[in-house]
């Protein structure tokens, strides 16, 4: 592959991610990889409702916390969209903007997070060693929590890595398997957010 | 590049083998590595059958037989049949479907190298007096119990040789989806390669659950929760459902890829083309999917009540029906064949009776009521071992000296491969038959001795001697391949000169870049279709061209390196050393900083030029001479 090879938004493949080899080997190779993800917290929440300890979930889950921050994730996966967009239309530019955008919302939320686990440890006294609830539950939002984490640390050094040479067939594919996990996190989110929150505060 | 390789040090030679991203040298590395935990864990199993030679015996203390089974168990499954089985995978695959390499060949290192320190660590317990002794299963009531820190090396081993096995199916499923030659369709693929397909699938979908079980034992034991502590809210079943999730599809992760070269074995022998090689496939599939359905046969006695015990039995037997499809497809591949007796055709004429009595027996313990009598006993041994030598070691074995000249270059003799043969099929039925009728007399499994006057002295005795003979045949195995490999007797592309598939038109062992021209592939068995219109060679699909090649790494060394250290400082958590959190943090800091350089780090690779390979023409090339 040539890095030097210089695309206009004419010559730009309409998706450059699966234009090399290599780029449809990650691209079906990240989808598997999601695959075994979604066994992975499948898992986590099968063992999540097993040890479900209803009083407690409704005496300390609280909807606006939780409600903001799940607007929060759900926004930078549109904005993470966004990115993409600009991506297939070579637009290097606007694409970074993008990014940035969804990192800070992904922060933000990820300090949401932070302090609501220290709220239920400080205020509640639930904590990951305290009962097996509790062990479920920090283990399956941390897991949730530690994918934001390593989210933000990865697009921020495509970011980085590429932020002076722009796009090229070697990238493209990079930014955007980063940004598939990027929504997979998201969709986990929107399960937690029923499994976990609503159904710990009606059910 | 193999003639450059002769005149180098051996420090380079080690260096090449430590940074190697070619799948066939992956593949050697697994061959060997697998090969020695095979031998530790076939020490293991001689302690045990020596142990079990008479009544009352005091050769071991009931502590050590508890560790030494453990051991055996989890070393034979994890480290030895595992990555064996993933040597010829990544030795064979890739040439059968015509492909140049796998789709991530640093991911094939990197599984590579957490398998190995993975393994590494959990034997290094041996060394630090804290063996795992839960037994492979590990059920979490007795694993919480155990003193020391032997279930740790267990967890947090696993975990790490867990991680390298999803890599490497990840990465077969996307080389044969996306990197097959020209022609090469799903149904011409041979059944060695969808038998890896549908394997690296159920990799897929079942290690994610063991990560998870072993997740939850690691913060059980190391960080304080309670997900198995019942006295605190947890569920000591949870592991139980877990660890089966995953340990069922497993045994069918094992038995799939013998099925697969007995497949190969059986067709190339008898001359002739498989027989039912679409229902074969199809069998495949099935037995993959029901492969998930059933794990809760291992759990009848637990109480999970009789609605789920008759779901799970019916399941159960449910997949007879495609193993029988398969058994019958081999008998009528060999009825009408020019059969030739070669050492992996008597593996695969032997394996029939052998697996066939282990499905028996199978079917025996799906009937849940009549479970409750088996259960725990050596009924259950001798079936588990019947399935697993008599299929899995077996497959191995034929395929070790099959595709020993594709790997090598050399063949291994027939006549010590014969030696080995016999010795160790009746060591194996010597041994482990014997079992079905001390576990029916009720001698429970996982006990360290048993007492005299009861009647088990003569079967234990039988079971001891069997077991001594297999071990002659590996030991006559291991002087076979020093012998063959002093000789260094090289072959040519076809040394059984009944090859069907893609492997036998390349020299053996293959170019680096495997085919110089990717073949046209016209039909199932291509180079058999090939020989039989009078032609030597593959019709090429392509012009001489220049090749992609991946570059060499270090980098999956250290990767695992890390996670390797990280785990030791996750096992000294609980006992409060002031290191131990440091420790954990820098591992895994070497493994992130690792992976972030990997990622900055452009690696595209280099081209083979075209000119290089008309050069070499005349001893080596993708096309057969």
């Amino acid at each position: 592959m040539n890095l030097d090879e210089k695309f206009t938004e004419a010559t730009w493949p309409s998706s450059p991610e699966q234009t090399t080899l290599e780029g449809k080997n990650k691209f079906l190779g990240f989808w598997f990889f999601l695959g075994g993800e979604t066994v992975l917290f499948a898992t986590l929440f099968a063992t999540y409702l097993a040890l479900k300890d209803d009083k407690v979930a409704a005496e300390i889950f609280a909807l606006d916390l939780v409600f903001l921050a799940t607007m929060l994730l759900l926004t930078s996966s549109l904005t993470s969209v966004y990115a993409m967009y600009h991506m297939k239309n070579y637009d290097f530019k606007r694409m970074q903007a993008w990014l940035l955008i969804t990192v800070i919302l992904g922060a933000a939320f990820l300090a949401l997070e932070i302090y609501e686990f220290n709220h239920y440890v400080h205020e509640y006294g639930f904590t990951f060693t305290g009962s097996a609830y509790g062990s479920a539950f920090y283990t399956l939002v941390g897991f949730h929590g530690a994918h934001v984490a390593f989210g933000l640390m990865w697009i921020i050094t495509l970011m980085v890595r590429n932020a002076k040479r722009g796009l090229n067939l070697y990238n493209a594919p990079k930014f955007y398997v980063a940004s598939l996990y990027w929504h997979f996190i998201d969709v986990v989110w929107v399960f937690i957010f029923t499994v976990v929150y609503l159904m710990g505060m009606v059910g | 590049m193999s003639t450059n390789a002769q005149k180098r040090g051996i420090g380079s030679f080690i260096w090449d083998y430590l940074t190697t991203v070619d799948h066939k040298k992956i593949a050697h590395l697994y061959l060997v590595a697998g090969g020695i935990f095979f031998i530790i864990g076939g020490l293991e199993a001689m302690f045990i059958r020596i142990q079990l030679a008479k009544p009352d015996n005091d050769f071991m203390s009931a502590g050590l037989y508890n560790e030494i089974m453990t051991m055996h168990g989890t070393t034979m499954i994890f480290l030895a049949a595992m990555p064996l089985v993933f040597a010829f995978m990544n030795a064979i695959m890739p040439l059968q479907i015509g492909a140049r390499d796998v789709a991530f060949p640093f991911l094939n290192s990197l599984g590579f190298w957490l398998f190995l320190f993975g393994g590494l660590f959990l034997n290094l317990s041996w060394f630090f007096q804290a063996v795992p002794d839960a037994g492979w299963t590990s059920y979490a009531s007795l694993s919480l119990a155990s003193e020391g820190h032997g279930i740790d090396f267990y967890a947090l081993g696993l975990q790490i040789s867990g991680a390298g096995t999803l890599i490497g199916g990840i990465n077969f499923l996307v080389t044969i989806i996306n990197m097959r030659a020209p022609g090469m369709t799903f149904m011409r693929m041979p059944l060695f390669t969808w038998s890896t397909f549908v394997v690296s699938a159920l990799i897929l979908f079942a290690f994610p659950p063991l990560t998870v079980g072993l997740f939850l034992m690691i913060f059980d034991r190391m960080f304080g929760s309670n997900f198995f502590d019942t006295t605190m809210g947890g569920n000591t079943i949870i592991w139980e459902h877990l660890f089966w999730i995953f340990g069922h599809p497993e045994v069918y992760i094992l038995i799939l890829p013998a099925f697969g070269i007995f497949s190969e074995i059986f067709a190339t022998f008898s001359r002739k083309r498989l027989f039912g090689y679409s229902s074969m496939v199809f069998a495949t599939v099935l037995i993959g999917f029901l492969g998930f359905m059933v794990w809760a046969h291992h759990m009848f006695t637990t109480g999970l009540g009789p609605v789920a015990n008759a779901i799970f039995a019916v399941a159960t037997m449910a997949i007879a029906v495609p193993t029988g499809i398969k058994i019958f497809n081999w008998l009528f591949t060999m009825w009408g064949g020019s059969i030739k007796f070669t050492v992996p055709m008597l593996y695969a004429v032997a394996f029939i009776p052998s697996f066939v009595m282990g499905g028996v027996t199978g079917i025996m313990n799906a009937a849940a009521p009549a479970d409750y009598q088996y259960h725990d006993t050596y009924f259950v041994v001798a079936h588990f071992h019947y399935v697993i030598v008599g299929g899995v070691v077996l497959a191995l074995l034929a395929g070790t000296h099959f595709y020993w000249p594709k790997m090598f270059g050399t063949m291994l003799s027939e006549k010590l491969g014969k030696v080995t043969f016999w010795f160790f099929l009746i060591g194996f039925h010597l041994t482990f038959f014997i079992q079905h009728f001390l576990g029916l007399m009720g001698m429970p499994r996982r006990v360290f001795t048993f007492l005299p006057n009861q009647g088990l002295e003569a079967g234990n005795f039988i079971s001891t001697i069997g077991a001594f003979m297999m071990a002659i045949g590996t030991v006559v195995l291991l002087y076979n391949i020093v012998i063959t490999s002093i000789k260094n007797v090289k072959v040519g592309n076809d040394p059984w000169e009944d090859g069907r598939t893609l492997e036998w038109a390349i020299s053996s062992p293959p170019p680096y870049y495997n085919f110089k021209q990717l073949p046209l592939v016209r039909g199932l068995d291509p180079y058999w279709l090939e020989k039989m219109e009078g032609k030597k060679e593959m019709t090429p699909a392509e012009p001489l061209g220049d090749i992609h090649m991946p570059n060499n790494s270090f980098i999956p060394v250290v990767i695992s390196l890390g996670l390797f250290i990280a785990a030791f400082g996750a096992m000294y958590v609980p006992d409060g050393k002031p290191w131990a959190v440091p420790v954990l943090v820098i591992g895994l800091l070497v493994t992130l900083i690792s992976m972030l350089v990997r990622s900055v780090k452009d690696d595209l690779g280099y081209h083979i030029h075209k000119e290089e390979l008309e050069n070499e023409d005349d001893d080596k090339g993708g096309i057969a001479k």
